[in-house]
């Protein structure tokens, strides 16, 4: 979706002022959103397509106006309401309503520095037929989807190169709606950042962006 | 029961160790966590453990080895740059952020310089946690479209004839910048130049000055 996540390239920000000696949280509300993330994930209620798209589906004024972990609460929030798991009325209490349903145990203590060693590939063990190779000349589709894509708006329509095949992923426009993986190559692709910025920008300049085999056409 | 009562009541139910009253997020993530925990879907104690585990083990020190390893040893970094996940994984970093890593070299010629202008990603195995302002929006709409105007905020002049590359982390590789070894090294241990190694180097933000005498 052309959503307000979709950054690149945007004017009117400011300076990027970072922060001296930053903590890793701010906050200890901060803390207890980052820390819920990998238990829910391994709950298997949603994946991080589904996520993400939960973010950009925030208000836009909403996205620009709250912090990076608010946005993940937010996310918690919409994909569990969305999926039945919880109601608006138990968080607002803070407490569980009626008979809950059995559920496999949560994440436990020892199974974290696991799960935290391991994490969980996008990568699929799939003999998929690249449709580019390394050198192609590449023309990115011009494609407005109204659901979650992760190509960026600033590189539609516009000419790159294959610099590297990154092998086989799943494909997040299908996976962050229930819509199966769709497993397909995944390729660095080249832009002369003239190409993309006009002849202001520097002829030396290159921006690399990964992106799907469904995103793109042959130059 | 007065309103002002009730006021202070919840305080003391909600805050018991301090005077003022919980900011809107914290009271939907006291909430959130609580009706998860009841649910069955969450262990406090796991929350307890990641929290931990990303503010003490997992940071920029980690990625600050890889570097130096791959300044010392030519052939680690010719593995790290052909995989850098297995490269990686050497040295005991791996897992969740960082399934699927690539490594970028600079050099005289070529500077690179990661964001991901969508979302935030970031690859949490070498680096920790993302900076506050890696995942705000000047620096994601900015640094694709005049990476060296927000390289010169940072610091960093560069030459007209350096290549700048940007990076953007728009799907599952997770990128890592291995900087230029700074001169005036030659005789430093391995562990002595890990230590020079910053994270805004390995995002790319900056370059690595030579130690000071």
């Amino acid at each position: 979706m052309n959503g307000i996540h979709d950054l690149g390239g945007m004017h009117g920000f400011g300076a990027v002022n970072p922060e001296k000696d930053e903590p890793v949280f701010h906050a200890e509300w901060e803390k207890r959103v980052f820390g819920m993330f990998a238990p829910l994930s391994a709950t298997g209620l949603f994946n991080v397509d589904m996520f993400r798209h939960a973010i950009e589906r925030m208000g836009a004024a909403n996205y620009l106006q709250t912090s990076y972990y608010e946005h993940w609460l937010h996310a918690f929030q919409t994909v569990l309401l969305e999926k039945g798991v919880v109601t608006t009325e138990e968080l607002r209490t803070g407490h569980a309503i009626g008979e809950q349903e059995k559920r496999t145990p949560a994440l436990a203590p020892a199974a974290v520095p696991k799960i935290v060693a391991t994490g969980g590939s996008a990568r699929v063990d799939m003999d998929v037929k690249p449709r580019f190779k390394e050198g192609d000349m590449v023309v990115v589709k011009n494609m407005n989807p109204v659901g979650h894509t992760r190509l960026p708006r600033y590189c539609r329509d516009k000419l790159g190169c294959i610099d590297r095949d990154h092998g086989v992923f799943l494909f997040p426009d299908t996976h962050a709606h229930g819509k199966g993986e769709k497993p397909q190559h995944c390729y660095s692709v080249y832009f002369s950042a003239q190409e993309l910025w006009g002849p202001k920008a520097s002829r030396n300049d290159s921006v690399y962006v990964d992106l799907f085999d469904d995103y793109l056409l042959p130059a | 029961m007065s309103d002002h009562h009730r006021h202070d009541e919840e305080h003391d139910h909600h805050h018991p160790h301090g005077n003022r009253p919980l900011t809107e997020p914290e009271l939907r993530v006291k909430a959130l966590e609580q009706v998860l925990t009841e649910k069955g879907l969450i262990d406090t104690a796991a929350v307890d453990a990641l929290i931990e585990t990303y503010e003490t083990k997992v940071g920029p020190h980690n990625g600050a080895r890889v570097v130096a390893r791959a300044w010392v040893d030519a052939d680690y970094k010719r593995r790290l740059l052909a995989d850098g996940t297995k490269a990686i994984a050497e040295l005991g970093y791996s897992g969740i952020q960082g399934e699927d890593m690539v490594v970028v070299e600079n050099t005289d010629t070529v500077h690179n310089v990661l964001v991901c202008t969508l979302c935030s990603c970031y690859p949490w195995p070498t680096l920790g946690l993302p900076p506050a302002w890696y995942k705000a929006a000047p620096y994601r709409s900015r640094v694709i479209i005049d990476p060296r105007g927000v390289l010169k905020e940072f610091g960093l002049n560069l030459d007209d004839d350096v290549e700048v590359r940007v990076w953007d982390s728009t799907a599952e590789l997770r990128y890592m910048v291995l900087p230029q070894r700074p001169p005036g090294t030659e005789k430093l241990t391995e562990t002595e130049l890990a230590a020079l190694v910053t994270r805004d180097a390995m995002i790319g933000v900056a370059r690595l000055a030579s130690p000071k005498r």
